[in-house]
């Protein structure tokens, strides 16, 4: 059946970016079902920002691989959604449109960067969502507002569209209220694209299954370790002995190589930051620079004032640690520690078949209480592993501690995002 | 530690300009970052990567692409089919 949905809920929560008030859709297996798509996900005919002063009015005219299949089952897309700017951030805060709010608390940050999305879903405005996860963006605001988010095994969900950040980390996941909704939207956004050559050639097909009997559960020690909220590791461990009463197995594990994975996680993705973000100077999209003026002059004038402070941060962090005489201490230290990061996940996945831990090392912040960059980048310590990895894991509901939702981790062998899905399945069917 | 003069040199690589009212601060928090990043000089690369990846390349052939007016849409200053860039020279 072919429509149009009529968007007619109220956006308290500032999710949005740009609404479409009456949005098409076709036949298909999301007939009629409204989805936000974050706002750094091409959409042809409808404005594309990636939260950023220097896209105001960017409309692309093309659909990203993942828009293209979800208006293929009919799904009506019934909004762009707020984010960090460029994906750069924890809380959502660093949008140049304002915050969003996490519907749990409205005083409370939402998570980020795909905030909006989550807040969209959380707050009931729509049912699914489409978000992005470079260092935990959609798993870290899926665990604040108390919904399920996926990042799915690096490779598995074609990038052509998504407005490229970090490129060997990032990957598009959905986002939902359950997780039989999570696993249907994932059905349909990992078909094979030969437009990213990082495509592979995998499709998930998959109906998820609560038997998780025999199921071998990797607890690293280090995700309970210092820094850790305590009602969180609580809710956790508690989340752990439902696994376990299902008749999983647990299994004490360590990840020694975490003790760098920050470090390396925030070179790298500063590092191809600002390669990829250097392509923003006011020539081909987003506002006009003046033509009249000189070169270099003109860039750094207009990439001063449109860039955010965040944005700007990184982009400056990756051209320092890329630059001459510095490539060998920052650049080839991290991409030695991430290689050191697989292969101790490839001995621990010879002994166990997922890992399970917390999202994120707290529940949501207040609104401005993060304002130090340093110890935002500190909570995304939980979330990186599985980018530096490129390993599928899921962030599911798991109670409450201080009155605010807290996410259970739980990640995956490369290309066992349905185990993964069934681990998160079977703990909800449980519990709820 | 690296001086407000450097971050200032790093800005220009960036094409960004960092006002010089904001350059104090924009500074000591790159230093912290850079103290924390300093971890990494205990990495230690254990062995060769095991790593079976390999490079995926298309043949040079032309496929369909986007008409000329849809690509020249959102730029700013246009003219005869060309997009209109500042000055180099």
């Amino acid at each position: 059946m072919q429509g149009i949905y009529n968007l007619n809920k109220e956006d308290k929560n500032n999710a949005f970016l740009t609404t479409v008030k009456s949005a098409h859709y076709g036949d298909g297996k999301l007939n009629g079902i409204p989805i936000a798509v974050k706002d750094n996900i091409s959409t042809k005919g409808i404005e594309t920002t990636c939260g950023s002063k220097i896209l105001e009015g960017y409309i692309p005219p093309y659909d990203a691989h993942v828009i293209t299949l979800i208006k293929k089952e009919g799904a009506a897309i019934v909004g762009k959604t707020n984010m960090d700017e460029f994906g750069m951030g924890t809380t959502t805060e660093n949008s140049a449109y304002g915050p969003t709010a996490n519907p749990a608390d409205p005083t409370c940050v939402p998570g980020g960067s795909s905030g909006g999305s989550a807040a969209a879903v959380a707050s009931g405005m729509v049912p699914m969502a489409l978000g992005t996860d470079t260092g935990g963006s959609i798993r870290c605001p899926a665990s604040f507002c108390g919904i399920v988010g996926l990042k799915p095994t690096y490779g598995r969900v074609s990038r052509y569209g998504l407005i490229a950040y970090s490129n060997s980390l990032e990957q598009i996941g959905p986002m939902a209220k359950t997780v039989g909704e999570i696993s249907a939207l994932m059905e349909i956004i990992s078909v094979h694209d030969p437009r990213d050559t990082t495509s592979y050639n995998k499709p998930y097909i998959h109906t998820p299954s609560a038997d998780i009997s025999g199921t071998k559960v990797g607890v690293p020690l280090e995700y309970f370790g210092e820094g850790v909220n305590r009602g969180v590791s609580e809710k956790v461990r508690d989340a752990i002995s439902t696994l376990e009463g299902l008749g999983a197995e647990i299994i004490e594990c360590s990840i020694p190589s975490m003790e760098y994975a920050l470090a390396a996680y925030y070179v790298i993705c500063t590092s191809e930051a600002s390669s990829n973000l250097s392509r923003f100077d006011g020539v081909r999209y987003g506002p006009s620079v003046n033509s009249k003026h000189q070169w270099h002059d003109e860039f750094r004038t207009y990439r001063g004032e449109k860039f955010g402070t965040e944005v700007q941060r990184r982009i400056m962090l990756g051209t320092f640690a890329l630059s001459a005489g510095y490539y060998g201490k920052y650049y080839a230290k991290a991409q030695a520690a991430r290689e050191n990061m697989r292969r101790d996940f490839r001995r621990i996945f010879e002994t166990v078949d997922i890992i399970a831990g917390p999202t994120m090392p707290d529940v949501a912040y207040k609104l401005g209480e993060k304002s130090d960059p340093l110890s935002m980048y500190l909570t995304d310590i939980l979330t990186v592993p599985a980018n530096l990895a490129g390993l599928p894991a899921i962030s599911v509901p798991c109670g409450k501690t201080d009155g605010m939702p807290v996410g259970l981790q739980i990640m995956g062998r490369h290309f066992e995002d349905e185990r993964v899905v069934d681990v998160a399945f079977a703990y909800e069917q449980e519990v709820v | 530690m690296i001086s407000e003069k450097e971050v200032e040199s790093i800005s220009r690589l960036a094409d960004i300009t960092i006002p010089k009212t904001e350059l104090g601060e924009f500074t000591s928090r790159f230093n912290n970052i850079l103290e924390y990043f300093d971890i990494l000089d205990k990495v230690e690369a254990e062995g060769e990567s095991e790593s079976d990846l390999y490079n995926i390349l298309r043949e040079d052939e032309i496929t369909p692409s986007l008409p000329q007016e849809e690509t020249l849409k959102n730029a700013g200053e246009k003219e005869d089919g060309y997009i209109r860039a500042p000055k180099v020279m």
